[in-house]
């Protein structure tokens, strides 16, 4: 009885420790095949390396900076938006194609990543009083700003979303975000938006190349990085493509067109004085 | 010990089963939460934080006041709490397991909350609340068992017992503050930036706290033949008073730097709460009566617990101690963070109205915190009377 019991033990202790270490082994083989088969998904949570080798692609004449100097960002030109109305409309559409949002009928569950909104819910801290016409009349792009220094990844408890080292991006993974909402709360720009219920009914049109997401997730703008490791521009900047309304590029980079632009003309961040270093900037 | 509680009188069982009911509901309405998401609740994009979070915030508050009958026994040795010390340890027990509950149905993934663990991260304010909710947790499970059994026994308590007794008062400090690091230091949300909410936060426990420790010793008066005996409830009051003042205190200092400073973004919020918020209109005050009920059945309680009478009657004392229970509630567990949501980022306001099956789940959480706590007060008083029969 004791010899069989003993026995017994072994052979389950034995199962045990192999049922623990068969989905490391797994793992450990699968995944550098994830990443390189599925380049459009994985660019969100894959290793550092892995975004800065597409990224570096995307970006010929970026491809000599440091590999941790990168931080991107955008300069969103309001005068080039006045002059072609609908280009806003265009830029928001694209980015709900390229990453299947859903588009509910209702405010409490909206998802948005690039929303047009009025200048002074944009520009909180700025005064409208006797605003100029031009600012009074049209709606300004809201955006993740993808901060310097966010306050979203320093709240995430789980690291779901954290800056992407070799671009500067604010990223989520989507798959360890466990919806506490603690970003949400963080961010002082009211960039994030929660899966209520599963979006994939309210999707209009699938895109197969981006992944939708379940319900009980955050998400958010993500510059693209799906498309920039595929050396393509951002959704939105590319619908607006020789227009010069948005400028995306390396903001540490002297010699970029983004520097070039913001050395030129006088722009504006959202909320500078709270310390997150917005890479989004405004020309009005 | 554990066999204490299967045997009690009928009026025991009905209360179980009464709470029992409402647990079952909670656990129906989550059930429906779990598979559609928290669609099912009356948050949105803009309040993304509502009656889980708000209760969670107000229990962990509960849970830390038990330390102002931990503390003045074991430190001062003032002997007066000896018999009803165990019962602010069991109550935490009971405030924690609920915190964690409204944790995990706030949730929007719950299967992958042990995510916290697996990927520990130190820079979020979440990461130290759960290590220091659990170690409460485990702290106080440790504390009161270990000390209930050596007095079943009768015999003095271990000694290494008492460094972890002695471990758990900043532990309970702890939980507090780092549940108001949750919200104090988020850049954009202005009445949670403030330096003095995890004061007010610990005053507001230490008198909620205490009241309901007072309100379930005299309902133990009652049904269970337990009596805490007057000094120690009155030395109760006394803290609850000071605790009380402190934390109304603390309000108006809010008050003042938001007024005076005449900062809108610091105003914004306490304008919504006490007197409503007009936008582009429409008048936005959900709040308003809850916190005005809150000012007035504080100071009302207040009162009342200063006066004479409340020192010899036992309704008069357990009005008092009820009536500030609820006013801190109203402060704690509805203003406070859903008034951090108002004014949004973008300088919108939307108010939020629980759904009815939000509120089934919260109360279905109450009637668990409450049913641990009726199943370990069962222990901890079926002990006392065979010690003493």
């Amino acid at each position: 009885m004791d010899k069989q019991r003993r026995k017994f033990l072994k052979i389950a202790g034995a199962s045990v420790v192999a049922g623990i270490g068969a989905p490391a082994i797994i793992k450990l083989s699968s995944s550098p095949a994830f990443a390189s088969g599925h380049a459009a998904p994985a660019a969100d949570h894959a290793p550092a390396a892995d975004v800065h080798g597409g990224h570096a692609d995307a970006h010929g004449a970026h491809a000599e900076e440091a590999p941790t100097g990168v931080r991107l960002g955008m300069v969103i030109d309001m005068r080039k938006m006045a002059d072609n109305p609908g280009l806003l409309d265009n830029a928001i559409s694209a980015c709900i194609d390229a990453h299947n949002l859903p588009q509910f009928p209702d405010s409490k569950n909206a998802i948005k990543w690039i929303w047009k909104t009025p200048f002074e819910n944009v520009f909180t801290d700025h005064s409208a009083y006797h605003a100029s016409k031009k600012t009074a009349h049209i709606d300004f792009p809201a955006l993740c700003n993808h901060c310097d220094d966010p306050p979203c990844c320093r709240a995430c408890p789980t690291q779901a979303t954290f800056k992407v080292v070799s671009t500067g991006i604010v990223a989520m993974d989507f798959h360890r975000c466990i919806g506490c909402r603690f970003c949400m709360a963080a961010c002082p720009y009211g960039a994030r938006s929660f899966n209520w219920q599963d979006p994939r009914p309210y999707i209009k049109k699938y895109n197969k190349n981006f992944p939708t997401r379940m319900k009980g997730v955050v998400e958010k703008c993500n510059f693209c990085g799906e498309r920039l490791a595929l050396g393509q521009e951002p959704a939105c900047v590319e619908a607006c493509k020789g227009t010069g309304a948005i400028t995306f590029g390396n903001l540490n980079d002297a010699k970029s067109e983004v520097r070039a632009v913001l050395d030129k003309e006088f722009t504006i961040q959202r909320k500078p004085t709270l310390g997150t270093k917005p890479s989004v900037f405004y020309i009005v | 010990m554990i066999e204490k509680t299967l045997k009690g009188k009928p009026a025991y069982w009905i209360w179980l089963a009464f709470l029992g009911m409402f647990m079952a509901i909670g656990a129906a309405c989550y059930v429906r939460q779990y598979n559609f998401g928290l669609g099912m609740t009356g948050m949105s994009r803009d309040v993304s934080w509502g009656l889980y979070i708000s209760q969670f915030t107000f229990l962990v508050g509960v849970a830390a006041g038990g330390v102002m009958l931990v503390l003045p026994y074991y430190i001062h040795n003032y002997k007066e709490f000896g018999r009803i010390t165990i019962l602010g340890e069991f109550l935490a027990i009971g405030a924690i397991v609920m915190c964690l509950l409204f944790i995990m149905a706030d949730l929007g993934q719950p299967m992958r909350a042990l995510n916290v663990v697996l990927h520990p991260s130190p820079n979020s304010m979440l990461f130290y609340d759960a290590i220091v909710l659990n170690g409460y947790l485990f702290l106080n499970v440790l504390c009161g068992w270990v000390i209930l059994t050596a007095e079943k026994k009768q015999v003095k308590p271990p000694k290494w017992i008492y460094f972890f007794v002695y471990l758990s008062i900043p532990f309970a400090v702890s939980i507090h503050t780092v549940t108001a690091m949750l919200y104090c230091g988020l850049p954009g949300r202005h009445f949670w930036l403030s330096a003095i909410i995890a004061p007010r936060f610990l005053a507001s426990a230490f008198a909620a706290g205490p009241a309901l420790i007072i309100i379930a010793c005299l309902v133990l008066k009652r049904v269970a033949n337990f009596d805490a005996g007057r000094k120690a409830m009155n030395k109760l009051v006394t803290i609850i008073i000071y605790a009380g003042l402190l934390n109304m205190f603390f309000v108006g200092l809010e008050f003042f730097v938001g007024y005076y400073s005449n900062i809108p973004g610091h105003m914004h919020a306490l304008e919504y709460l006490f007197f409503g918020l007009e936008h582009h209109g429409h008048m936005y005050n959900n709040l308003v009566p809850f916190m005005w009920a809150f000012v007035i059945l504080a100071f009302g309680s207040l009162a009342l617990l200063a006066c004479p009478i409340v020192k010899k009657d036992d309704f008069y004392l357990g009005l008092g101690c009820a009536g500030l229970f609820i006013a801190f509630w109203l402060d704690k567990g509805i203003g406070f963070v859903l008034a951090g949501f108002v004014p949004t980022p973008l300088h919108e306001i939307v108010e939020y109205v629980p759904t009815a099956n939000e509120i089934g789940i919260t109360i279905g959480v109450w009637a668990a915190g409450f049913f641990v706590v009726t199943v370990l007060y069962k222990i901890a008083i079926g002990v006392e009377h065979e010690v003493e029969g």
